[in-house]
This record gives C-alpha cells, sequence and structure tokens, in this order.
C-alpha cells in the first residue's frame, strides 16, 4: 500500500507542479514560479531513484489504482506497472526533465512566457511518466495524447513567429496520423482480447495465433500481425521514423530546452518504449518484425544522410536524434529489445547534452543558429565544447563513452538476426556509423574549431554560459560517459530488465560480455575503425583543408540537391497532401456546399416555393362568382361522393 | 291534395334559380344578395312542406328564426354596400376583385 502510494506520488508531483507554475504563475513570480516546477519534478526524480533501486531488488507491481468506467466486460483503469523496463524509463525522464528544468532558468531568463514553460515542461513530465508507467493501453493512450499537446504547445512556444506556429501544426498533423493507426491498433486489441490490461492481453496472445482476417484483395493476414503493426503506425508518428519523421526536424522551432528534453530525450522515444512493451505481441509476428527493422534501417540511414549538409546546429541534432531513432527501431526489428531501451538510455542521456550544448552556443551567439557564422568558440567557452565533445564522441560510439556500448551492442544484435530484411539493416547501420561520426564531428569543428566567422560586435560579447546552464551539461556529461559501461553488462545479459521484455534466444549476441571485454574486443571489429574513419574525414574536410566541402559540393552537385531537399519528403507531402487536401476541400466546398446544400437544398427549396406560388396565384381571381362557383362544384361533389359511394 | 314532391321541386328551382343568379351575374351586387335571399327561401320552402308532411311544428319554427336571420343579413348586406359603393364608387361585381392573387 505504502508503494503505492510512492508510484502515485511521482506523476502526481510533476501534475501539482505543472498546475501551480503554469496557473498561478503570474500570481506567484517566476522565481517561485520555477522553484515549484524543480521542487516538483526533483522530488520526482528522487522517488524514481527509489523505486528504481526498489525494482532492481526484486520489488515490481503491477495493479489498478483507480477504475474509471466499466462498461460490460470491459474495464478502463488507472493502473501502474513497474518492472524494471518502466524503472529505467522514470529514470531517465524524470533526470533529464530536471537537467532541463534547471537550465530552463538561464535559457529562458528574459522570455516573458517564463511561468508558462515551467508549467508546460512540469506537465510534459507528468503526461511521460504516465505513458510509461501505465499497465493498460488506455492510460498508454491518455500519457501518449498528453505527451504530444505538450509538444505541440512548445513547439508552438514563440506563439508571434508564423514559422513556429506552421511547424506545430505540422507536427501535431503528422503525429495525427500516427496516432490514428495507434488508436485502430488499440481498438483492435480491444475487439481481439477483450481487455485492455497488457498482462491479460499478453496471455492471451500466444493462443490467437491461428486467429485471422482477410483484406480485400484476398490476402490472408494474422491478427497480431494487423495489431503490431498498426500499433508501429503510432510508434512511427511518435518517434519520427520514415516516413512520418518530417515533423521533428521542424520542431526545432521551439525553444531549445524543449528539443532536447521532447524532442531528442525523451517524447520521441515512446515508440520504441512502445515496441518494447509489446515485445510479447511483436514477437509473435515476423511480419511485423522486418517491417520495424527495415523503416528503422531506412530512418538510420537516410537521416544521417541528410545531417551531412544541414548547417543550423540544431538541426544537425535534430537529423542525428532522427538517425539514433533509427538505430533504436532496428533494434527492436531485430528482436533486442533490450538493446534498444539500453540505447535509449544512454542516447537520452548524450544527445540532451548535445541538445543543451548547442542552446549554450545560441545563447552566447545571440539566437545565431547558423554554424556557417560561428567558429572558433572553444577559446570563449570550454565547458560547453568539453561537454559538447563528450557528446559528440558519445554520439558517434567511441569507446568508452556510453554511445559506443549501446550501438556496438545494436549491431552485433543486427548482424545476429534473421528477421527478414536484416542483411539490408546491417549494412544501414555500419555506413551510418561513418555518417554519424562524421556530422557529429562536423558540429564540433564548425562551431568550436577554425577562424571565427561571426560579425565583430558578437566576437567582442562572447562568454561562456551562466552556471544554471552549465551545471546540467555537467551533470549529463557524467552518464554520458559512463552509463553505457555501467549497464551494458546487465543490459545483454538480459539480468537489467529481467521479464519486463522478451529476450529471444540469440538476439542479443554472444560475443565479449561485460563493459571491460566489450572494450578489448573493439579494435578488432568493424563500428571502431569506421567511427574513427569519419572523425579524420571530418577532421580533414572543416580544420586541415577548409577548402574541400566546397570542392566536392561541386563535383556532387545532383547528390548535394538532394541531401539539401531531404529527400524530397516535405516538398512531396507539401504537394499532395497538404495540396491535396486543400484542392479537394475547394472541390467539395465548390460543389457540395455551395452546389447542392446552398445551391439545391436551401435555394433549391426556395426556388420551387416561388414557381408553384406563381402558377397558383392564378387561381385566385379575386372574384366573389369565382369562389362562389368553386364552392358549389365542391359541394356538389362531396354530395355525389356521399350518395354514390 | 298536392303531393310532398310538388313543394320540393319548387324548392329546387328557387335554389338553382338563386344559385345561377350568384354566379352567372357579372354586373350588380345589389342581384347577389337578392339570390342569397331567394336561396334561404328555398331553404325554408323545403321546411314548411316536411313540416306539413311530418306533422311537426318545429320545422315551421325554424321558419321563423330563419326569416329573422334574413332580414338582419339583408340589413347588414346592405350596409356594407353602401360603405363599398361609397369607397370604390362602384357595385360592379367584376370590378371588386382587390383579393386577385
Amino acid at each position: 500500500m505504502s508503494r503505492q502510494i510512492l508510484y502515485l506520488a511521482i506523476p502526481l508531483l510533476c501534475l501539482f507542479a505543472a498546475i501551480i507554475s503554469g496557473l498561478l504563475g503570474p500570481r506567484i513570480g517566476r522565481v517561485n514560479a520555477h522553484r515549484a516546477a524543480i521542487g516538483g519534478v526533483g522530488l520526482a526524480f528522487i522517488l524514481s531513484s527509489i523505486v528504481a533501486i526498489d525494482v532492481y531488488f526484486g520489488n515490481t507491481f503491477n495493479g489498478t489504482v483507480y477504475t474509471w468506467a466499466t462498461s460490460g466486460d470491459v474495464r478502463f483503469e488507472v493502473g501502474f506497472l513497474i518492472d524494471p523496463l518502466s524503472a529505467v524509463m522514470m529514470v531517465v525522464v524524470t533526470f533529464v526533465s530536471l537537467m532541463v528544468h534547471i537550465y530552463t532558468i538561464g535559457y529562458m531568463a528574459e522570455d516573458p512566457g517564463y511561468t508558462r514553460f515551467f508549467g508546460y515542461i512540469a506537465l510534459f513530465t507528468f503526461a511521460m511518466l504516465m505513458l510509461v508507467m501505465s499497465n493498460n493501453f488506455l492510460q498508454l493512450f491518455f500519457g501518449w495524447e498528453g505527451v504530444g499537446l505538450v509538444s505541440y504547445l512548445l513547439i508552438g512556444f514563440w506563439y508571434e513567429r508564423e514559422s513556429a506556429i506552421r511547424a506545430n501544426l505540422k507536427a501535431f498533423l503528422v503525429n495525427r496520423v500516427g496516432d490514428f493507426g495507434f488508436l485502430l491498433g488499440i481498438g483492435a486489441v480491444l475487439a481481439l482480447f477483450g481487455s485492455l490490461d497488457y498482462a491479460t492481453v499478453f496471455a492471451a496472445a500466444p493462443s490467437s495465433e491461428g486467429l485471422s482476417l482477410v483484406d480485400p484483395f484476398g490476402n490472408e493476414w494474422h491478427w497480431i500481425t494487423v495489431i503490431c503493426l498498426l500499433l508501429f503506425v503510432g510508434a512511427m508518428g511518435k518517434s519520427a521514423q520514415v516516413p512520418l519523421h518530417v515533423w521533428l526536424p521542424d520542431s526545432m522551432e521551439g525553444p531549445t530546452p524543449i528539443s532536447a528534453l521532447i524532442h531528442a530525450a525523451t517524447m520521441v522515444t515512446a515508440g520504441i518504449f512502445l515496441i518494447a512493451r509489446m515485445s510479447p505481441l511483436f514477437e509473435l509476428s515476423r511480419t511485423a518484425l522486418s517491417v520495424v527493422l527495415i523503416i528503422g534501417a531506412l530512418t538510420a540511414l537516410l537521416m544521417a544522410l541528410v545531417a551531412l549538409v544541414q548547417t543550423d546546429i540544431k538541426r544537425v541534432v535534430a537529423y542525428s536524434t532522427l538517425s539514433q531513432l533509427g538505430y533504436m527501431t532496428v533494434a527492436l526489428g531485430a528482436s533486442a529489445y533490450s538493446v534498444a531501451i539500453f540505447h535509449l538510455a544512454t542516447h537520452a542521456f548524450f544527445k540532451a547534452l548535445l541538445f543543451l550544448a548547442a542552446g549554450s552556443v545560441i545563447i552566447a551567439m545571440h539566437h545565431e543558429q547558423d554554424m556557417r557564422r560561428m567558429g572558433g568558440l572553444r577559446k570563449s567557452m570550454p565547458i560547453t565544447y568539453l561537454t559538447c565533445v563528450i557528446g559528440s564522441l558519445a554520439l558517434a560510439g567511441v569507446p568508452p563513452f556510453a554511445g559506443f556500448f549501446s550501438k556496438d551492442a545494436i549491431i552485433e544484435a543486427v548482424h545476429l538476426s534473421t528477421t527478414p530484411g536484416a542483411g539490408f539493416a546491417y549494412v544501414a547501420v555500419l555506413v551510418g556509423v561513418v555518417l554519424t561520426a562524421f556530422y557529429s564531428f562536423r558540429l564540433v569543428f564548425m562551431t568550436f574549431h577554425g577562424v571565427p566567422r561571426m560579425d565583430e560586435q558578437t566576437r567582442s560579447h562572447l562568454h561562456e554560459s551562466p552556471r544554471v546552464v552549465t551545471v546540467p551539461l555537467i551533470l549529463l556529461a557524467i552518464p554520458s560517459v559512463i552509463a553505457g559501461a555501467l549497464l551494458v553488462e546487465p543490459a545483454l545479459t538480459g539480468t537489467l530488465f529481467g521479464s519486463s521484455v522478451v529476450t529471444p534466444e540469440g538476439s542479443v549476441g554472444h560475443g565479449p560480455a561485460g563493459a571491460l571485454a566489450m572494450l578489448a574486443h573493439a579494435p578488432f571489429s568493424a563500428p571502431l575503425w569506421l567511427a574513427l574513419a569519419g572523425i579524420l574525414v571530418a577532421w580533414l574536410f572543416y580544420c586541415a583543408r577548409p577548402e574541400w566541402p566546397g570542392w566536392v559540393a561541386k563535383r556532387l552537385r545532383v547528390v548535394v540537391w538532394v541531401l539539401e531537399h531531404k529527400f524530397g519528403f516535405d516538398e512531396l507531402y507539401q504537394r499532395v497532401f497538404a495540396d491535396g487536401s486543400r484542392a479537394l476541400g475547394e472541390t467539395l466546398w465548390r460543389w457540395g456546399d455551395r452546389r447542392l446544400i446552398d445551391g439545391l437544398m436551401v435555394n433549391g427549396t426556395a426556388a420551387v416555393v416561388v414557381r408553384a406560388s406563381v402558377l397558383f396565384r392564378r387561381v385566385q381571381s379575386g372574384l366573389v362568382y369565382h369562389y362562389a362557383f368553386a364552392m358549389i362544384i365542391g359541394l356538389v361533389g362531396l354530395m355525389s361522393w356521399l350518395l354514390f359511394r | 291534395m298536392i303531393p310532398l314532391s310538388h313543394y320540393l321541386v319548387v324548392g329546387a328551382l328557387l335554389f338553382a334559380i338563386s344559385v345561377v343568379g350568384i354566379f352567372l351575374n357579372r354586373k350588380n351586387l345589389v342581384i347577389i344578395l337578392m339570390a342569397i335571399e331567394l336561396l334561404l327561401l328555398a331553404a325554408n320552402m323545403n321546411f314548411v312542406a316536411f313540416s306539413h308532411y311530418l306533422g311537426d311544428l318545429s320545422g315551421q319554427v325554424f321558419v321563423f328564426f330563419i326569416l329573422t336571420v334574413a332580414a338582419a343579413e339583408a340589413a347588414i348586406g346592405l350596409a356594407i354596400l353602401i360603405v363599398l359603393f361609397r369607397t370604390r364608387r362602384s357595385i360592379n361585381v367584376q370590378d371588386l376583385d382587390r383579393l386577385r392573387g
């Protein structure tokens, strides 16, 4: 019972923090608003750590705390499932959220929407915790939509900017496509199993393997495959997988702390978490796993390519997020769910770090985000520089940083995988390693090395960011270095996640177990050398031979053009879906609204009355003897009917 | 003894004359009033005939009422006619078509 109160307190603290700082913010003042938000989220982080330790000693929990509604045999409940998977997510979410809260004090110091911002991020933390702690699909959906809503609000936080409004609308609409699939998936689960509870559904799933439905083209689909694919559509929307990835780069219109918290570290990983949570279902469908694998590999490869040509510092990091989300999805497709969550956790730390470092640069540059106007910042911003290099090394997968372990585990898992499409995915992730190393060090070299390219006034004001900004950077740099080495052994041997995710035999790999063994093995495996090659090329291009990039771009003009247009996804969606639906709406308005409803039905009725009355008014001669005659005729008719009927 | 049917035939004739008077007349509104009186008389004729035939006096009592009502109606009708003539300067039936649609 006392545990239940503890679990309940974690999300509710964040909710109260959101209410106090968001609604009462203008009344209690800025300082009290951020105190309330940071206090609530900080306490939630401490409690989450306690819960995580408690779970580590085997105290898991699965139960209902509140029944919202009962309809027939279906119960809609609020419940918690506290197991290693949700404990890891809770700690990651609350930790990154706390860091971002502290960082925001410095980043948003001059913003008029200060208290509103704290209200939103605390609310986001509440929704995300509800999502990861849920033990049923309904609450999962609640958290899912909650984080989507806060994401929408925060992308459009600077609502006077037109580009921000466009970006948040785009994010909302693209997510709607994913959410529609997700909702259909939940509906299919309810229809097939009659319950929304995870445990019930997972227990019933293996016996429903024979059930199938036939589509209009006569193909037979297993119900489990259909459910998995629909749920994956939802995950594609939230975790920005090709082809629903287009909203994530645009979401960088929001303030940088939000890019770090929501659009890099936590919310976008909800889709990865969802599939890991649904691993007992996905294990039953090879088709779905294959789709997951191929989509993930495509995302990892294509988005890494696009990242090569971006010049906006935040967009480079955004595309690297997309690419890394692709890596996680690949791991899911290879049935290595624990590895995917492992990468999710390490990625959350170093990607939040990279975003906050980018934000620190942006503060120093007076909100200039174009890397072509930076350069040489390492002297004036040593802390930001060091932490950014740590983040980039972790992202590139250089040992012994966190990213090395998780990414190596993914590559190993894909190598071992027998899911259809694994060969392609293996090539994609290996090429991705080179590209990742190249674009992340391109960012470092363009921003912090070389000659300064900013104007004189900005250069004279360059200085390191205040402590509220650098402390979160340092605190995030620590797990970016050590989280991988600490977690790699329990994550790979399955002791970390226990039975909360399915770990099929042979999916994770039996290579070198343990952090030290992996480090010793690293010089003899391809990924390390690929990463180092990427870093070397970046150094050559942007430090040693700055004239090379222009020369290469001139030779490969077509490739650069394609990459700068991001493979044309945006243009395609603009032409087909945005313009198409506008044209459809125009046609429906013209023919349906104006012709059919206005023209035929409303005005048509009136016109019929007018024409009929023109005809009938001739009867009204106004002469008394005509009326009398009509009366007589009527009388005669009536009487003859009475007499002769 | 004159049989009942003769009286009824007379009543029907009176009725027919009055109806024809109402809607074949295109000229004078006074003729319409007279035709209405004739109509009532046709009804009275039937009342009296049946009253005598059936030996029931209540038919003849009705006739008195109808005559009274007819007198009052003639007075009102003529009054309306005078007002009409004052406003329209005509009692020609064909001119009175203000209700025309």
